[in-house]
């Protein structure tokens, strides 16, 4: 299998994880070492940046571990930007997942908003992967402004519902020159492995692997749907035949 | 009667005009067995499906309206209950509720903390391990107003991620200073959507104006505040009906100002002070059938819990829905720094410290989480 590459880091797993609804913090630690995840996201508003002992942080202090601090809580542009900062500050890194959901009831992402502030994130040096609706023009507008990824949803967050956005994402898939991470809604492990088979670059998935009853055997069956979609998509997944072939060919007359 | 529609220039009180009492009571205790399969069956559901549930007839389906309610608080809110405290910082009072203890008339020492007294409960909360806070106090405008909580707002930032408010309503341009200090949640209970009777428990006082305080809601939407909590004081009138009405304003609300966050409690009338017969007693089975039926209707609301309740209530509730709980509260002004000196609100049932509330949350799978907010997110 190819290595993901995103701005300057190089991956040898395409499944990103989040660290949020877990049973306890120890759990998330066993469960994210087991997915084989390099890149996990963390909320700003989880952590507590004062404390050097902060939990959640000690937990995700392994080699293996590439924090991706986001921006969940924030409903503006401008408050995406403040919070960047903060996180980037506190957490030393320049990755940033970023997310502004001025609705938070569905937690849907702002295009305008998010556009806006990946737009001046860039400029301040961040490497930007906005979570964003599976909207293609978006995307490239994204991708102009230098993002060094998009995430697209598949279906609303934390509704385990799947792969709903199919049709969009393979459009943003086809037309993206930046990594494709497919984020929100991947509720199973098949779910997982679609987005790889369309040719998504990683998936993120959060709350599929915390809420099961065994959270690392649920982060192991993740990495394995994970490999095994993207080992397909490597593999060239045959075209799925839309209708019977017919029996006479229709050009056969040609050579008559 | 259906949903309300949505009129951008009506407020909630103007809403009502159009929805009678008695009606919506019939309609709830019409609700029929079929009724209730309905709904159980359904997967979006409204509020005539939160009638059913709330009805009699979802009376012997209370197990599979928690293990549904379980599992659907799980999607959203993962395995995790939000950890906060309450902070008494007055017990003066210019209202008279008849079932308050604080109220007006109650002969009880009367007590506002200074900027230090907050700085000694502040101590003593932190090390209890809080990073949440919800501010209480009666209503005394002139001493305890806009000026005074904004002091008291600029204390507390230094030391809490959170900070709610539970204070008297106040004008929409005060939302907006209090957000800018650091509120993130205001909550303001209607006590009662009975407009007559409602006047009845609150005979003297700005309280009394029962369309002020229908508004305020309106009124913390126009002012961007991040989270509202709504609720009804359960059994000051039929605790059905007096739901309903609470469910159809918060769903009002959610399509209205749909940048905010909502929050339900469950305050149940306790013996206090001042005392009032109970219209409306509601029981163990009766409040957990509440518990679930606001998480069916409403797979994303926060629904919260006090210490009014009993520590093996409340040991229960965990897993039926509830997200957002308290522990080891004091209801009276200054009774962290001072816990021999009694002046509460009302009795609390539950008197475990927050460490072995804590450990009860784990020990049944759940994580308490004390921070979920940050103040650079105002």
């Amino acid at each position: 299998m190819s290595k993901l590459q995103i701005a300057d880091k190089v991956f040898d797993s395409r499944l990103f994880t989040g660290t949020g609804k877990f049973s306890s913090s120890k759990l998330m630690e066993e469960s994210l070492l087991a997915t084989g995840s390099e890149l996990v996201t963390v909320a700003l508003k989880r952590v507590d940046v004062q404390n050097e002992e902060d939990d959640i942080l000690a937990r995700l202090n392994h080699a293996q571990f590439n924090l991706l601090p986001n921006t969940s809580g924030v409903r503006t542009a401008k408050e995406a930007v403040f919070a960047a900062e903060l996180a980037r500050e506190a957490l030393e890194t320049n990755w940033l997942k970023l997310e502004i959901h001025p609705d938070p009831k569905y937690l849907m992402p702002d295009p305008i908003e998010t556009l806006k502030a990946a737009e001046e994130l860039v400029k301040k040096g961040f490497i930007v992967l906005p979570y964003i609706h599976a909207d293609p023009v978006l995307c490239k507008r994204l991708e102009e402004v230098g993002t060094a990824a998009v995430m697209p949803l598949g279906s609303p967050i934390g509704s385990n519902k799947g792969i709903r956005t199919i049709d969009f994402l393979e459009i943003i898939i086809d037309q993206a020159t930046v990594p494709v991470v497919v984020d929100a809604g991947i509720g199973a492990p098949s779910d997982a492995a679609l987005a790889m088979e369309l040719g998504a670059d990683a998936v993120l998935v959060n709350t599929a692997i915390a809420v099961s009853d065994d959270p690392v055997a649920m982060g192991v069956a993740f990495k394995m749907g994970v490999e095994a979609g993207r080992m397909a998509f490597e593999a060239k997944l045959g075209e799925k035949l839309t209708q019977a072939e017919a029996s006479s060919p229709l050009t056969a007359f040609l050579d008559e | 009667m259906s949903e309300l529609r949505l009129n951008k220039t009506e407020s909630f009180y103007e809403k009502l005009s159009s929805v009678a009492w008695d009606e919506v009571k019939s309609s709830i205790y019409a609700k029929t067995d079929a009724d209730v399969k309905l709904a159980l069956r359904k997967s979006n559901r409204d509020i005539e499906d939160f009638k059913a549930l709330i009805s009699p007839a979802a009376e012997p389906y209370l197990e599979e309206m928690a293990k549904l309610s379980h599992a659907s608080t799980q999607k959203r809110f993962g395995k995790t209950m939000q950890m906060y405290v309450p902070l008494y910082l007055s017990n003066e009072c210019q209202n008279i509720c008849t079932y308050c203890g604080f109220s007006m008339d109650v002969k009880i020492p009367r007590k506002t903390l200074s900027d230090q007294e907050i700085l000694d409960e502040v101590k003593v909360i932190k090390s209890m391990g809080y990073d949440h806070v919800l501010i209480v106090t009666g209503e005394a405008n002139k001493t305890v107003g806009l000026e005074y909580f904004k002091n008291a707002i600029s204390l507390l930032t230094p030391h809490f991620s959170n900070i709610s408010i539970e204070v008297q309503p106040m004008e929409e341009s005060d939302y907006v200073e209090l957000r800018e200090a650091g509120v993130n949640t205001v909550l303001v209970y209607q006590e009662t959507y009975h407009e007559e009777n409602y006047k009845i428990h609150h005979p003297k006082g700005r309280k009394s104006n029962y369309k002020f305080r229908v508004e305020t809601h309106d009124r913390l939407g126009r002012a961007g505040i991040h989270k509202m909590g709504l609720g009804v004081l359960i059994g000051l009138e039929d605790w059905r009906v007096d739901s309903v009405f609470n469910a159809m304003h918060l769903n009002y609300l959610e399509k209205k100002y749909w940048q905010s966050k909502y929050t339900v409690s469950f305050p149940r009338l306790r013996p206090c002070a001042g005392g009032v017969e109970l219209k409306s007693v509601i029981s163990d089975k009766q409040l957990v059938q509440l518990i679930c039926a606001y998480r069916l209707m409403n797979e994303e609301l926060e629904l919260s819990m006090s210490t009014r309740e009993s520590a093996k209530f409340r040991n229960n509730v965990i897993k039926l829905g509830i997200t957002s709980i308290s522990a080891d509260s004091k209801t009276d002004p200054g009774g962290y720094a001072n816990p021999e000196v009694n002046l509460e609100q009302f009795e609390i049932d539950d008197k475990r410290t927050s460490t072995e509330f804590a450990n009860i949350i784990r020990d049944q799978g759940y994580e308490p989480v004390f921070k979920d907010w940050d103040l650079s997110l105002q």
